[in-house]
């Protein structure tokens, strides 16, 4: 294989790996702190990019369809654990699962009615609408090293909240201990309605950016969140540092399946998830 | 631990056994059609319920077995002959079974959401595998013409062709299935899954190897869920990547929480308000334009199911026929 | 000394940084009451689910009857006669008292892969689920919800599982704690009836049971092996008195 050709390959893996961290962080975080398995979370990957359509068709531009978008979001994350999730964190999974279940069924006809079942495209915006020619053949498009720089901004940015900020100390606290929160007497509350409207949040983002590499369709949400569980297997749930390696194995691994084995390029993110449960059943950064 | 119903809900199982029995005599064929799909739904919220309810795997997952085992039946039918029962009907069961041991062998050792996402995903997998290879008929499905009969030697005894006798074979596979499950489930095999799902780490400690009994449950519910697949595959003569989809997988779950977890029989209530409400949301003189988008409706209902139904129809009617849990009672004559 | 039963070589756990069991190493022989004491956090517990197999040690050897046991898992180690009974309560709450003792009776069945008998007849489950609820006590109770019980009489049932399944030697992790005088008194009765035919290995706090029943003791502090000897020696050990018995209320 031609060293630009890999390069290139690699670029791409990486950059679906980025999109797909900001996926996967959020649906870690949920299952970590809040102990809920939320089936709708990739519903918001597809509303973020019907609303990168909308928006975009509205405002004409998508960096201003993002900077509605993001409040929008929020908004709904809010809204939805406050009024649903909250009652599902004393309940087992079995309610959870079907709880979030129901939002997908109303979430995916919702998006039929509003925008029909044919898939749209989104326009790159024009001003980052150009490639980069790497030989004479072949060329990048800039428009997915910005989704890529982007992504890496909202990771390093999400390190920092983690890391440095006194929120950040209560997700880890309750990263690695719940009653510990409690303890400390750290609004559970609070953090739980935080966590969980951020994680949506960056899933609809997560949709926002990508909407003008892939197209906008029906069921996009679905295939993302199935990704997205593989990822968390991988890296551990809870573990944000388990969903960022997760997310670039997957997303290499997918890239590379495609180039490599086309006929099994579906299994093989499936074949990687086996192997790392046959050598640690709690993931690579999971506890035991 | 699992006991046989007491008498007055034996008395219940038995006025809707009657009831589902006389549905062919009313004469209505979209009724008939509708009680077969109840009855083979039941068969495979059933197999799971051994899964969720008994041995506290929350398998996300299931419905890869029941897809896999109609798409046996579809594979094993010659395009313009009969496939015969004898062969088919367990030939599929043995795929699901198969498939279900090698899954499970991998799944088994994860707990809780892990265990919930990675069954999901494996079923997955499969469900692009199927839509993906050109094996399988590709995505939009593929057609069984004949319908499968039972065949000793030349002589056709039995056609599930048969719209009639077709429904009371499945209804003879619902009655064979709960007893079995029953009997299973009363036997040293099941009290050790039980015992697992009350408090795995005492099992081991007490000298149990759960992981080998986890994967036993795993593959009977395999081989069960595949079971009704083979049947919901009779139905209609045809099969679709979407058997073995997530949403097949959501609705088995759905129907154990309607029914009620914690007894086996709430599975078969559990098929009839599914089936049910699927219908009536789909009806337009009642819902309207709604009734187009029934999904919506569907999504509002499984939510409210949630919140508001916290023990299913067979937790009432346990509760009405004045008891606590079955799964919680000892037998009297031990 | 007899060769013995149960014997730890160099055994240590860590957990991430910190050893809670640093180097031990005990020969516990045949037929003793063999007591661990210790203060809080001197890793007795740890010990313990070493040597069921709930924790794999990190280095070490441990021996039964001269066959290497380390790594080996729960199940296995239970069947070849090593019994526990839990510190925190650790018994089948939706199930009655008679369920609990039968699931862990059935599990010296050659196997459980049985699905078509009914496991209430088993004749053998039976008996030896109610032989140790007759050792502990519990008959009265065996239909009960063992949720529905009192704190003591679910500490004798913890017990009383142990016992179904037919151990050679029992690893009695605090078997009184949280018991009231009384039934402190009826435990210690029946360790001691216990011990007759058993080897026990207990860890315990209450010191007056401890001296009561025990043949030898071994302190811990700090994850590793203050001293082994008789009751006499240990309890006049400088040693041990400053390590350890100095905090606690002097001995009688």
């Amino acid at each position: 294989m031609d060293s630009v050709f890999l390069f290139i390959q690699i670029l791409n893996g990486l950059q679906y790996g980025l999109l797909l961290f900001l996926i996967a962080s959020g649906l870690t975080l949920v299952f970590g702190i809040m102990g809920v398995i939320n089936l709708a979370h990739g519903s918001f990957y597809m509303i973020g990019a019907y609303m990168a359509l909308s928006l975009t068709q509205l405002t004409g531009s998508l960096p201003a369809a993002l900077l509605l978008g993001i409040p929008i979001a929020l908004v709904l994350g809010y809204g939805m654990e406050g009024l649903f999730i909250v009652h599902l964190y004393r309940r087992d999974h079995l309610d959870q699962l079907l709880l979030t279940y129901g939002f997908i069924l109303i979430l995916n006809e919702t998006q039929s009615i509003i925008w029909g079942d044919d898939a749209h495209g989104v326009p790159v915006p024009s001003w980052l609408d150009l490639s980069l020619p790497l030989t004479d053949t072949l060329s990048y498009p800039v428009y997915r090293l910005a989704v890529s720089g982007v992504c890496l901004v909202l990771a390093i940015a999400m390190y920092l909240v983690i890391q440095r900020t006194r929120l950040g100390m209560m997700v880890r606290a309750g990263e690695s201990n719940r009653e510990m929160v409690e303890v400390l007497g750290i609004n559970i509350r609070q953090l739980y309605a935080f966590v969980f409207s951020a994680g949506i949040c960056l899933a609809a983002v997560a949709g926002m950016l990508a909407a003008p590499i892939e197209s906008v369709y029906p069921g996009i949400g679905e295939q993302v969140l199935i990704i997205s569980f593989v990822v968390v297997v991988i890296g551990g749930i809870g573990s944000i540092k388990g969903a960022f390696v997760g997310s670039l194995l997957i997303g290499l691994a997918q890239v590379f399946g495609q180039v490599l084995l086309p006929e099994f390029s579906g299994a093989v993110v499936y074949a990687l998830m086996a192997a790392v449960l046959l050598w640690r059943p709690t993931g690579l950064f999971g506890r035991a | 631990m699992i006991t046989l119903p007491n008498a007055r809900t034996i008395a219940v199982l038995l006025l809707v056994l009657a009831a589902l029995a006389s549905v062919p005599f009313l004469g209505d064929s979209f009724y008939l059609k509708l009680a077969t799909r109840v009855i083979v739904l039941a068969i495979f919220a059933m197999s799971l319920e051994l899964l969720i309810g008994y041995t506290g795997l929350v398998s996300f997952g299931h419905a890869a077995y029941f897809g896999l085992a109609a798409y046996g039946l579809q594979l094993l039918s010659p395009e313009y002959d009969a496939a015969n029962l004898l062969v088919a009907l367990p030939a599929s069961m043995a795929l699901a079974a198969l498939v279900a041991l090698a899954v499970g062998a991998l799944v088994v050792r994860t707990r809780g959401i892990y265990f919930i996402m990675v069954t999901l995903a494996f079923a997955q997998m499969l469900f692009y595998l199927v839509r993906d290879s050109a094996w399988f008929g590709g995505s939009d499905g593929a057609f069984i013409y004949v319908k499968p009969v039972l065949r000793i030697g030349e002589t056709v005894l039995f056609s599930l062709d048969d719209r009639t006798g077709f429904y009371f074979f499945c209804l003879c596979c619902l009655v064979f299935t709960y007893v079995l499950l029953v009997v299973i489930l009363r036997s040293p095999f099941g009290q050790v899954i039980m015992g697992i799902k009350e408090n795995e780490h005492r099992m081991q400690a007490l000298g149990y190897n759960t992981y080998r009994y986890k994967l036993a449950s795993f593959v009977i519910a395999g081989t069960f869920a595949g079971l009704a697949g083979f049947l919901f595959a009779a139905i209609d003569g045809f099969v679709s990547p979407e058997l073995l989809g997530w949403h097949q997988s959501g609705n088995a779950i759905l129907m154990i929480l309607l029914g009620g977890s914690g007894t086996l029989f709430g599975s078969l209530f559990g098929a009839i308000a599914f089936v049910g409400m699927e219908d009536i949301f789909k009806e337009r003189a009642i819902f309207g334009p709604l009734a187009d988008h029934w999904q919506i409706l569907m999504g509002v209902f499984v939510i409210a199911a949630v919140l508001l139904l916290r023990r299913g129809i067979a937790g009432w009617l346990v509760t009405w026929t004045g008891r606590r849990s079955p799964s919680l009672q000892e037998r009297d004559d031990a | 000394m007899r060769e013995p039963l149960l014997e730890t070589l160099e055994l240590t756990r860590r957990f991430g940084g910190l050893a809670a069991v640093k180097s031990v190493s005990i020969a516990f022989a045949p037929g003793e009451v063999h007591a661990v004491i210790g203060p809080n956090g001197a890793g007795k517990t740890t010990l313990i689910n070493l040597l069921s197999g709930d924790l794999p040690p990190t280095s070490g050897r441990i021996l039964f009857k001269g066959q290497e046991i380390a790594g080996r898992p729960a199940h296995s180690i239970s069947h070849l006669g090593i019994g526990r009974s839990y510190q925190k309560t650790n018994i089948f709450l939706n199930f009655t008292t008679r369920q609990n003792c039968w699931l862990a009776a059935q599990s010296r069945l050659p196997t459980s892969f049985r699905f078509f008998s009914p496991a209430h007849r088993r004749q053998d489950v039976a008996a030896r689920a109610d032989k140790a609820l007759a050792l502990t006590g519990l008959e009265a109770r065996a239909g009960r919800l063992a949720k529905e019980m009192s704190h003591g009489e679910q500490r004798q049932l913890e017990i009383a599982m142990m016992l179904a399944t037919e151990p050679e030697l029992l690893l009695l992790d605090e078997p009184m704690a949280g018991m009231g005088a009384e039934e402190s008194e009826r435990t210690v009765e029946l360790i001691r009836k216990l011990a007759a035919d058993h080897t026990v290995v207990l860890i315990e706090h209450d010191m007056d049971a401890v001296f009561k029943l025990a043949d030898r003791l071994t302190v811990m502090v700090n994850g590793e092996v203050l001293e082994t000897g008789t009751p006499e020696s240990i309890r006049t050990s400088p040693a041990v008195r400053e390590a350890y018995l100095g905090e606690e209320e002097a001995l009688s």
